[in-house]
């Protein structure tokens, strides 16, 4: 089976290529890039206009899969992502059971070669259970096929343990991805801390209690001299926290996602669970800081975490509603409205921050497109306009709060290994 | 006679201001009906009343029920116990079951924060909200603005000043936006543990000390301190809290000669205030109670005839 890409503007920030190029791919492999490629193949997609990028890849997703399949599941979570052109997603391990041991690690992983359309990785827990008391069987993770380890929800909130967990798993060459929160400084608020929960009368979570704890985990990444990649940064404070502890030599990692540079804490407005997050959306001096922070290399990564709920979930008081939005299918066209487009990214910095620092950060040989790897694509053409449609989204999460945004570039095509499951941006699977 | 704009009563950040003050004129009607000792008007008749309260009240609660009843509408009762709402039903589902038995007037009092707003754009029937977490209590404010009225003759230019657990008080919220809409210059003191940030933005004066913000004040409005909040760590003690934040003759002295204090109640008297000043002259607690009845009085009477002119339109 040959596929064919032609006359498209391909991206690949590895090689520091950006230029019209084809790309032939053979049996899942790119076998041959250049232009004018003459050959014969099964299938032709002309690219002409677009962009050819990597496939996208997620560090930060949750499937729900085992234990929560009302709110998503392996099947419905990985098309999803493919429409919103990725192609590697990882997982987080807060599904029922807890992904912190071996035989949940390998239902995901042989559930989602037998349902999924993307490749999944999943991400093991750091703590058994997610308690943040004793530490899960890391290495065991491991050998399952986890490429991180996190109690992503909630903080290891003892430092010892989590001083722990960074020596242990280092003998693994396995990463610590930190959910930083003081839950003592959470104290039970629903929202980000400032005028708008003031109005609201809604208790508000302080920017400190993300920072607090971040400052924490680069200390001990400093101590340690073991790497430690910090998920969802939102505030201020946490992208100068970071961009110090870099310029020191701290081995720091860290993402943000997208609705931390394109909405504030002014979407919950009205009491609208559907902008209700952890970490919650901030102030616009943080928005701003946290574009700063994509622009200036601080924040290497933008992870989607999808966080798809149940429509139950959400209609209900703003206090009792679950924290979370589903992001696969509006992560890149709010990357390209709210950055590209503006000004902030070029789209090779774009590209690199989506495909390449997220592989680089799991350790796996994706978010590249080179002869000889993966034939893992995304085709985008930027210019294209489209309204968002939540109630169309192939997630089973409908929430979230861009419905009726005008963003650009929703992927026209998601190439995985050769094979598409994209095609004029209809899922073919 | 003008008509109510506002078709639910969720707070008073978004009532128009001709609304407020058609509410404080009805209200005097009301009260002049309240104490005319024939205490049945016939307003609300063939109108249902349904108050839903999902925290303790016994003075807003037993406001409403009065208020409906003497002007002959036919109210019921839900609590949060006893009923469905401990049966683990959603607020959701809660308010298209009354919906569907033919409320008019749903009265609502929630400990979260947004929740009356939540039921306003699932159900027919008009809302009040009678205090939902720490959001709003517009019926307290426009109690406390009616009693203002009655006391000063107006609003408008009046030193108000707000004293105590501002952060968690859905009264301080209300009667923010309702007095300085109407207005006047409203300053707040507390202890810093207790003044939300930013609430200089809501368009008040916000100071460290009473001492400060009491000078020259003609209406103090005294907040409830609950013990619950010394073990948050927002106060060491009650004692240091009446100690630096209440009320006594002498601080009352910094304000003007003819200074009106008022609380939503109850009062932990030797706390928020001294008992001198809460029996005394410029104290008007007790008068409030009243007022909250013949303003809530007005409220339903307002509410239930715009739905009969929206029907006859």
């Amino acid at each position: 089976m040959k596929l064919l890409v032609k006359s498209g503007h391909v991206v690949d920030p590895k090689s520091d290529f950006s230029d019209i190029c084809d790309i032939l791919t053979e049996n899942g492999i790119i076998v041959k890039m250049g232009r004018d490629l003459h050959e014969e193949a099964d299938d032709l997609i002309d690219a002409a206009g677009k962009y050819v990028i990597p496939g996208l890849v997620d560090c930060h997703c949750h499937l729900r899969d085992p234990g929560y399949e009302y709110k998503e599941d392996i099947a419905t979570g990985t098309r999803s992502a493919a429409a919103g052109g990725f192609t590697s997603i990882a997982c987080m391990p807060n599904t029922n059971p807890v992904a912190d041991n071996q035989a949940v690690l390998s239902y995901i992983s042989e559930t989602a070669s037998r349902k999924g359309v993307v490749n999944v990785f999943p991400i093991g827990a750091i703590t058994k259970g997610q308690q943040g008391k004793e530490l899960a069987d890391i290495g065991e993770l491991k050998f399952a096929g986890a490429v991180g380890i996190s109690d992503d929800g909630n903080p290891v909130e003892n430092s010892m343990v989590m001083l722990r967990a960074l020596q242990y798993s280092s003998a693994f060459n396995i990463r610590v991805i930190s959910h930083c929160e003081d839950k003592s400084l959470t104290d039970g608020g629903v929202m980000n801390e400032g005028y708008y929960s003031t109005v609201m009368g809604l208790r508000g979570v302080p920017a400190v209690s993300e920072s607090v704890m971040v400052s924490r985990d680069l200390l001990l990444s400093e101590y340690t001299g073991i790497p430690i990649h910090i998920a969802h940064v939102s505030t201020e404070m946490s992208v100068n926290l970071i961009r110090n502890a870099k310029k020191r030599g701290v081995k720091v990692t860290c993402e943000t996602c997208p609705h931390y540079f394109s909405l504030d804490e002014s979407a919950c407005s009205d009491f609208n669970t559907m902008a209700k997050v952890n970490p919650p959306l901030r102030s616009e001096k943080d928005v701003n800081a946290i574009i700063e922070g994509l622009k200036d290399g601080t924040i290497d990564i933008i992870a989607t975490d999808h966080a798809p709920h149940h429509m139950d979930e959400k209609n209900v008081e703003f206090n009792l509603a679950a924290n979370g939005i589903t992001g696969f299918e509006t992560a890149l066209p709010l990357a390209i409205a709210y950055l590209v487009k503006k000004g902030h990214l070029t789209m090779e910095q774009l590209v690199k921050k989506m495909c390449c620092n997220p592989a680089n950060m799991l350790g796996i040989r994706k978010g590249t497109l080179e002869v000889g790897g993966a034939a893992d694509i995304a085709i985008v053409d930027v210019n294209e306009e489209y309204t968002v449609d939540t109630s169309k989204f192939i997630s089973k999460g409908k929430n979230s709060p861009f419905n009726g945004f005008k963003l650009y570039g929703k992927p026209s095509y998601t190439i995985v290994g050769g094979k598409i499951v994209v095609r004029d941006k209809k899922l073919m699977v | 006679m003008s008509a109510l704009k506002s078709k639910h009563i969720l707070g008073l950040f978004d009532m128009p201001v001709d609304d407020i003050q058609l509410i404080l004129k009805t209200a005097g009607s009301m009260k002049y009906m309240l104490t005319s000792g024939n205490k049945r008007g016939p307003h609300l008749q063939g109108k249902s009343i349904v108050t839903l309260f999902y925290e303790n009240s016994t003075r807003t609660r037993l406001s409403f029920e009065l208020a409906s009843k003497y002007l002959g509408a036919s109210a019921a009762n839900i609590s949060a116990s006893g009923s469905s709402v401990s049966k683990g039903e959603t607020l959701l589902d809660t308010a298209r079951t009354i919906n569907m038995m033919g409320a008019d007037v749903i009265v609502i009092r929630h400990p979260m924060s947004g929740a009356p707003r939540f039921l306003s754009k699932h159900i027919k029937a008009s809302v009040i909200n009678a205090g939902d977490g720490m959001n709003e209590h517009p019926t307290q404010a426009l109690l406390d603005m009616y009693t203002i009225m009655e006391k000063k003759g107006a609003i408008s230019g009046l030193n108000v000043c707000i004293l105590g657990d501002i952060y968690h008080s859905r009264v301080a919220r209300s009667n923010i936006w309702g007095l300085t809409k109407m207005g006047a210059k409203v300053s707040v003191a507390g202890p810093a543990t207790l003044l939300p940030p930013q609430i200089e933005k809501m368009g008040v004066k916000v100071f460290g000390t009473v001492q400060q913000a009491i000078i020259d004040a003609d209406v103090i409005i005294n907040l409830r301190i609950q013990a619950e909040r010394l073990s948050h760590c927002l106060l060491p003690s009650l004692r240091e809290y009446s100690r630096f934040y209440g009320v006594d003759r002498k601080i009352l002295s910094l304000a003007k000669k003819d200074a009106i204090i008022l609380h939503p109640g109850p009062v932990n008297r030797g706390v928020e205030l001294t008992s001198d000043i809460i029996d005394g002259d410029s104290s008007f607690i007790n008068e409030q109670v009243t007022n909250g009845v013949a303003v809530r009085m007005a409220l339903l009477f307002l509410l239930t005839r715009r739905s009969t002119d929206e029907a006859a339109c």
